[in-house]
């Protein structure tokens, strides 16, 4: 590895040698796939790289060093809720005891995982104030399709085949309309408020008869409480349509504020956001949904059961009809939930409230330092994220938000998200999270000043970002245009067959 | 609190800075109808004692059974080395790699991943993951409707439960309809896909089929007619789905020989432990044509400013974030790490080490399947397969359950793997891998020979199955 | 400021007349709003498209766009040369880049159309 700096690796398969593999289990027996017919053989063995172990480990370890990640520095990406993953977390989800676990296996010897996974749902439902949780969904938004699909469901079984819209505030994330159509619902898109909440007239001639729902993140996407969320639940139900909450942003508002206790009929939770599931560079993670009453009997099935003896079980199949059925093979990712678990219990009610706060703190505090030398858009307490804008500074030096966020790579800091969301021109979305320390909130704002100066002084050092990085900005353009989405041996070399 | 760095020093100087006397005032806009009176949850936990809860939970699970149980998550040996690539901080704590010049590492790897992949499915287009095999076959599934503009797709019975239902749940929304194909009753194709039953399906000419969804192998362990399935969808217009197991692409043929348009599966098996369900690897290719209607991720290739070699997400505009409402899937967060871990397993068994895998469990398969028979538990079927298949126990339910007091994890019942399938009612589906020993084998067999000789020894009527025995 | 000879939609598409043949493209400032364009999805040889009607639809690299026709009437011809290269349609967006031809049904459609400058007035007020 260099000691200079992060060094671009050629791929596996450059790597490859002929007999170079590292053997790991004994030679099987000579003609053990004799008996399958030779139709459905494969003709020719896969040019998979032969590597040996030392080379795949420099290989692995040496592209690690060209990431950036939590572990190694700060990312106040908003909406992502980047917070720290805390270590004993990854070490209870490798106990053989959960890890080894066959999601078929008989009830009796998953008691250890049943528990933990039906206390979950106990500890979800108490923190959002909703009646019953599902853990199965992959992801938030295999959540919300699976909360779309209960709202769907749910109308379907009170005979009302009308409601055929939902609908969504225009500062939504993507994964909200795109949920809805996958859902079969027409996307009403709403416009938002000036100060950035939801307009409550434009939802008001918006709802009606084929209202099936309306999807809202609250706290907003641009990092504000809705205050106006009590009159807005009101009229949503008052047509007979269902309020779903996005979870997202759940981390500003712990202990603070209950979804199901305010009005909203189902919701879903990002764990590997609120809850510290690491991110993996993009997954896994699980997105649990929790619903009222109402909508209990449309829950994904299995759900865990607790018997009157105390141990627990999964549904049978056809055992609760109404369901919906389910959106993946078993009852969810337990090895992400494990982590979930610890974090929850290792916080408690206090501690999940202190987490908030915090948050929201940090932020306020960030926004404050900032505010003078980029644009804040929205002039007022924000929860755990706010948005700052280059606009003025891009009509003032021509640098804009894309150049701020490439040249923070070279400060040392992982960009914010930008141009999200589509509401606020030249916009970045800021969350410090909890965890980082106030030196380092520090230390970002004055990066960020520095590089508003060199906008103004130096704007070809903000504008040609990143210098400092393993690599300098891509061409997209011919990633799209030409796409190469897996590599191509030039010659093709076999590996060498054993037996 | 738990985990974060501030003092209530830290917290002191923030609150002056912003000038407030405490951090409830950044919550006053929250209405006082809806502010809530605070949570009732256990208290803390220290970290050991969390770490003696969470040991204690992990204990009343049992995990030291003899394992014969597979229907569709396998165990194998993982090598070591892919759990200290994981455990990097820089791979396992990245965001998703929305910008590149920081993370080339994720990048990479995942490129690298759909690289191996393309080599095992021989198609060249390979998404950077979806969930799991059954939440890929769905999307396979929408994406033939997508292509063909048509509304109706088959799938095979042979197709595990699992993924046809959550198919179902995943087509009601846009008002699609499948029909299911049939397994051939008797005789040399008993338990296959039935080829007339597919030829009779697609004959409604006011009902056009988007595309023929099958398995391979198929749920009961056999191996299904792929290459005729294919021609009879391609002859009606409609294309072919392929649902695969990674590790026997090391040895049968894969969709790319036979004709398959699109393939998806479950990548668990690459490296991936079994964790009670999840996080798995919703594995989804296709051929150059339909780039376009894959959802999911697609990491490509390119150069930087400098003329360098990188990786980038690309074809972005397919995606929610660009799309919305018009996107094809809602996906966002995908199963990276676990696409890493696959593509870190492969590198690390090699193409003759994963030939090698598949041939064991092959060659320990065809032990078992001899030692259940001289055990008195014949196949249901007579057809090839590779690891796994299916063997007749009459009260199969009750005997899994007596297996499983002595130690033995005897499958899965067939009744519970297909409740409503009558031919199903008295079977269990068995299955061996690398890391099934003779003596597990053994031990497995003469409980089974006990078993048969102690119910067939009973009078019929004597003792009724139990009525009521939980079935999953 | 846009070819004068052309006549526009308030979507940015543009069309040039050629007896009862429209050829339709996008406009260079469509074109630079969308970035570098990737991937133009077009109709079918033969299709009917509506006035006004979404014909096809236009990538970049972090947008995409429908594209909405001038004027109704039968698809002819397609710009095959779009397909190996999209950059096309950023480099001479009224000339190689043009996308479809289509047969005029109803020539009074034209009528609905912007002229240049009626174009340049509505891109200058943003």
């Amino acid at each position: 590895m260099s000691v200079t700096g992060p060094k671009l690796q050629p791929s596996l398969f450059e790597l490859s040698r002929p007999g170079r593999a590292t053997p790991r289990i004994p030679t099987p027996p000579a003609g053990a796939l004799d008996r399958l017919p030779a139709a459905a053989r494969r003709a020719t063995p896969p040019a998979l790289p032969e590597v040996s172990e030392p080379a795949l480990v420099r290989h692995y370890l040496n592209l690690s060093q060209l990431n950036w990640s939590v572990d190694g520095g700060f990312y106040p990406l908003g909406s992502c809720t980047m917070k720290f993953s805390p270590k004993v977390n990854e070490w209870a989800a490798r106990l053989d005891g959960f890890a080894a676990l066959h999601p078929l296996a008989p009830d009796e010897v998953a008691q250890g995982t049943l528990e933990l996974l039906w206390e979950l749902e106990e500890l979800l439902a108490e923190i959002s104030g909703m009646t019953a949780v599902t853990l199965q969904p992959a992801a938030g938004a295999q959540g919300e399709l699976t909360g779309i699909l209960m709202v769907r469901a749910y109308h379907r079984a009170r005979g009302d085949l009308a409601r055929t819209e939902i609908l969504v505030p225009d500062s939504s994330h993507g994964t909200n309309p795109a949920t809805a159509s996958m859902a079969g619902f027409r996307t009403v898109s709403i416009p938002s408020a000036p100060d950035g909440g939801v307009d409550l007239e434009a939802f008001r001639a918006a709802l009606g008869p084929r209202t099936a729902g309306v999807m809202i993140t609250n706290p907003s996407t641009v990092g504000l409480f809705e205050a106006r969320i009590v009159e807005l639940l009101e009229m949503v139900h008052g047509v007979g349509a269902l309020a779903y909450m996005d979870g997202a942003n759940l981390n500003a508002i712990l202990g603070h504020f209950r979804p199901g206790e305010a009005g909203f009929d189902v919701m879903h939770f990002n764990v590997h956001k609120t809850f510290s599931t690491p991110h993996g560079g993009g997954g896994p993670g699980a997105g649990p949904v929790g619903v009222r009453e109402l909508l209990a009997p449309f829950l994904p099935a299995p759900r865990v059961l607790r018997g009157p003896d105390g141990r627990f079980r999964l549904e049978r199949p056809g055992e609760r009809p109404t369901s919906i059925g389910r959106v993946k093979s078993f009852v969810g990712n337990a090895g992400i939930l494990v982590r979930a678990y610890a974090y929850i219990r290792a916080h408690g009610a206090d501690g999940l409230r202190t987490v908030s706060d915090d948050a929201v703190l940090a932020a306020n505090y960030l926004k404050h330092r900032l505010a003078g030398t980029y644009d804040i858009p929205y002039d007022r307490p924000c929860k755990h994220e706010f948005v700052a804008s280059a606009a003025s500074l891009k009509r003032e030096t021509g640098v804009r938000t894309l150049d701020v966020a490439k040249r923070l790579i070279d400060k040392g800091y992982h960009p914010p998200t930008i141009y999200f969301p589509l509401i606020v021109e030249e916009g970045m979305l800021i969350e410090p999270t909890e965890t980082e320390s106030i030196e380092t909130l520090d230390a970002f704002a004055a990066a960020l000043i520095e590089i508003a100066g060199e906008a103004r002084t130096r704007p070809d050092l903000v504008t040609g970002a990143p210098h400092t990085a393993p690599v300098r900005r891509l061409d997209e353009a011919t990633a799209a245009r030409q796409p190469n989405l897996r590599w191509r041996p030039t010659t093709r070399v076999g590996p060498e067959e054993r037996s | 609190m738990a985990y974060g760095p501030h003092t209530d020093g830290d917290r002191a100087r923030m609150l002056a800075a912003l000038g407030i006397p405490s951090v409830d005032v950044l919550f006053d806009d929250i209405p006082p109808a809806v502010r809530a009176a605070g949570l009732r949850l256990p208290p803390a936990l220290s970290e050991l004692e969390l770490v003696t809860h969470l040991r204690w939970l992990a204990s009343r699970n049992r995990v030291d059974l003899a394992s014969f149980l597979g229907a569709g998550v396998y165990r194998h040996h993982i090598p070591p080395v892919v759990d200290q690539v994981l455990l990097r901080g820089e791979f396992y704590t990245a965001y998703t790699p929305y910008q590149p010049e920081v993370s080339q590492g994720t990048l990479q790897t995942i490129y690298e991943y759909q690289s191996l992949l393309a080599e095992l499915t021989g198609l060249d287009v390979v998404s950077a993951s979806h969930y799991d095999g059954a939440a890929a076959t769905a999307e396979a599934a929408l994406m033939t409707c997508r292509a063909t503009r048509r509304e109706r797709v088959l799938v095979s019975r042979g197709v595990a439960r699992q993924y046809r239902e959550a198919l179902e749940t995943y087509f009601a929304g846009p008002n699609l309809a499948f029909d299911e194909v049939p397994l051939v009753a008797g005789g040399p194709a008993a338990g296959t896909s039935d080829l007339a039953a597919i030829e009779r399906l697609l004959a409604a000419p006011d009902r056009p089929v988007a595309g023929i969804v099958a398995a391979q192998p198929n749920t009961l362990g056999l191996l299904e007619p792929m290459v005729e399935i294919g021609r009879l969808a391609h002859a009606a217009g409609a294309l072919f789905v392929a649902v695969v197991e990674p590790v026997s692409l090391a040895v049968l043929a894969p969709p790319g020989a036979y004709g398959a348009d699109i393939a998806a599966g479950e990548g668990q098996p690459l490296g991936i432990p079994p964790q009670y369900g999840g996080p798995y690897l919703g594995i989804l290719a296709c051929t150059d044509p339909l780039v376009r209607q894959i959802p999911g991720r697609l990491i490509g290739q390119t150069t930087d400013a400098d003329g360098r070699r990188a990786y980038v997400m690309t074809l972005r505009a397919r995606e929610q974030d660009i799309r919305r409402e018009r996107a094809a899937s809602n996906l966002c967060t995908n199963q990276a790490l676990c696409a890493l871990a696959a593509a870190v397993y492969l590198a690390a068994v090699g193409p003759a080490g994963l030939r090698d895998v598949a041939a064991t469990g092959a060659a320990r398969a065809a032990e078992l399947e001899a030692a259940l028979a001289g055990a008195g538990a014949p196949r249901l079927h007579g057809g090839p397969y590779l690891n796994e298949f299916a063997i007749r126990v009459p009260d199969a339910v009750a005997v899994h359950r007596r297996l499983l007091a002595r130690g033995i994890l005897a499958g899965i019942p067939t009744a519970e793997l297909e409740p409503d399938d009558p031919a199903l009612r008295d079977g269990l589906l068995v299955c061996a891998t690398e890391v099934t020993t003779p003596d597990e084998i053994e031990l497995f067999a003469r409980a089974l020979r006990d078993e048969l000789e102690a119910g067939a020894g009973e009078r019929p009527g004597a003792r009724p199955a139990a009525a009521g025995e939980a079935v999953r | 400021m846009v070819p004068p000879d052309l006549r526009y939609t308030k979507e940015h598409e543009w069309a040039r007349l050629d007896g009862d043949l429209a050829t339709v493209g996008i406009t260079a400032h469509a074109a630079e709003l969308l970035g570098d364009i990737v991937f133009v999805d077009l109709p079918e040889v033969g299709r009917t498209v509506a006035q006004f009607g979404a014909f096809g639809v236009v990538e970049s690299v972090k947008a995409v766009s429908d594209l909405f026709a001038p004027i109704g009437g039968e698809v002819v011809e397609t710009n095959a040369a779009l397909a190996g290269q999209p950059e096309l349609v950023n480099g001479d967006p009224y000339g190689d880049g043009w996308m479809v031809r289509i047969r005029l049904a109803d020539p009074a459609q034209l009528d609905a159309l912007l002229d240049a400058t009626a174009y340049d007035a509505l891109v200058a007020a943003g």
